[in-house]
């Protein structure tokens, strides 16, 4: 994996778009007549899209150590939205990896998941507050530190739903792609340090359309004592919605009736 | 098992000044005063009695589950767990607890999660989330859909294994077990008296529960 602290200049100015193709640094394998855009999101950045069903969003850690802690809501119906609870007792899990599927409060799948070379991603740990930032970290501001100033991850999320017309009472438990936290005899949380290796991947394939929003700030249960959010490359592609053999679908009969329910809206 | 905190009531029935016997499968509403003790008695054992609570002052902020085990640090509920708000501050303690473990994991059920869970043709089954959203559609105080967030299930044993895996066990609960919680905020209790007939964690047979308040 090439290193990514230097962001690359942009385009020329003359080009008629200045995307620079980050993708090909670390997603190669795409096949670029499908590439949509890609992104390099700074550790701590936070921004929103909306992805059509049918298209999927390459996720890569491009440091080691990095969570994107990400909440969905269909954009049609931003009502419905990822549910955690709904999710995790359906497939009888307690983390994420290839084959499950991200389902809604409707019963229906947002997101499969059909790529994963990390192998756990958390979503119970929930979000970095502002509160807990500062006592586990100090404070950063703006005045003084510009944009390497320190934010939560809870921050990040409530000015993304805020573009689409959410608010607090919207924000719900989200998806800290990455991380890893396990549960020991007594119940108790367990953050695996470093758990994604930079190059490590996740990729979801949206069977609704779905606004997503996510931050890259540090996972709430990360022990570190330092304030050092990792980067995190975003790729999106044409891949066409689950076909009838589809992987996700056959994981659990859950997961393809959850696809199945998305299907009857787009018929 | 592990984690299991037992912890007996001097309370006395007779002194609380609600005492309300919901039936299975029904809804309640009902709030509760900063500084007063909800008992909450699973009558027939095995129960699941889904519950969300939220600020009566400001119903904008509600039950979190994930602030709750992230700050005890952990995902079972018993005496001594402090369940958190949105906003990250105390609503409830459990102060008293002869079952031993609650969940918080396993939310509400839907119709339309009982299509993926169960079968498609069970979308006409009743749910914990139709009780939730005819409570709120009666009272009409500006809460919805939006506001169902994950909830308690007092009473439902449902483990996470060193895997990763999400286990639906039999009920640690029994007939008369009971837990307490003092109210740290005024709050607003939304329930649902779980009127799920495809999960064996209740028998397949949904039973009343009981509700009491002490000042």
């Amino acid at each position: 994996m090439e290193s990514f602290t230097e962001i690359p200049a942009n385009p020329s100015v003359t080009d008629p778009v200045d995307v620079p193709a980050h993708w090909k640094r670390f997603a190669p394998d795409l096949d670029e007549s499908k590439v949509m855009w890609s992104e390099i999101v700074p550790g701590g950045g936070h921004w929103s899209y909306v992805m059509p069903r049918g298209s999927s969003l390459r996720m890569v850690a491009l440091e080691d150590g990095a969570n994107l802690s990400m909440v969905l809501y269909s954009s049609r119906e931003k009502l419905e939205r990822y549910n955690m609870p709904d999710s995790l007792k359906a497939q009888h899990t307690a983390h994420y990896t290839r084959g499950h599927v991200l389902m809604s409060d409707m019963g229906r799948s947002l997101a499969s998941i059909t790529l994963d070379t990390v192998g756990w991603h958390d979503p119970m740990g929930g979000l970095l507050d502002a509160e807990r930032l500062k006592q586990q970290y100090g404070e950063r501001r703006f005045d003084t530190h510009r944009n390497a100033m320190y934010r939560s991850g809870k921050d990040g999320l409530l000015i993304e739903i805020g573009k689409h017309g959410l608010s607090r009472r919207d924000l719900i438990a989200p998806v800290n792609f990455f991380s890893k936290v396990s549960v020991d005899e007594e119940g108790r949380f367990q953050f695996a340090p470093g758990h994604a290796k930079a190059g490590g991947a996740v990729q979801l394939r949206f069977d609704m359309d779905t606004l997503i929003a996510f931050s890259t700030a540090p996972h709430p249960l990360d022990p570190s004592s330092a304030y050092a959010p990792k980067k995190v490359g975003l790729a999106a592609w044409r891949s066409g919605p689950a076909l009838k053999d589809d992987f996700c679908r056959a994981f659990r009969p859950e997961c393809a009736r959850a696809i199945h329910n998305a299907d009857m809206l787009y018929l | 098992m592990t984690a299991i905190r037992l912890q007996e009531s001097a309370l006395q029935a007779e002194r609380a000044v609600l005492n309300h016997k919901l039936p299975s499968g029904e809804p309640y509403l009902q709030t509760i005063k900063q500084g007063q003790t909800l008992r909450i008695v699973d009558l027939e054992g095995n129960q699941a009695v889904d519950v969300i609570f939220y600020n009566a002052q400001d119903p904008a902020e509600h039950y979190s589950a994930t602030d709750t085990m992230l700050s005890q640090g952990g995902i079972y509920l018993t005496t001594g767990t402090v369940l958190m708000s949105s906003e990250a501050r105390p609503m409830l303690t459990i102060v008293a607890d002869t079952c031993g473990r609650h969940d918080t994991l396993g939310g509400a059920c839907a119709a339309e999660s009982n299509t993926v869970r169960y079968a498609l043709q069970k979308k006409f089954m009743h749910s914990c989330r139709d009780n939730y959203l005819i409570a709120l559609q009666h009272a009409d105080i500006g809460l919805g859909k939006r506001d169902l967030v994950p909830n308690v299930n007092f009473f439902m044993n449902v483990p996470v294994t060193p895997d990763g895996g999400l286990k639906f066990e039999d009920g640690v609960s029994g007939p008369g077990k009971y837990v307490e919680l003092r109210a740290e905020m005024d709050i607003l209790m939304l329930v649902s008296n779980c009127p799920q007939l495809n999960n064996p964690c209740n028998a397949y047979n949904p039973t009343p529960a009981q509700f009491l308040i002490w000042d």
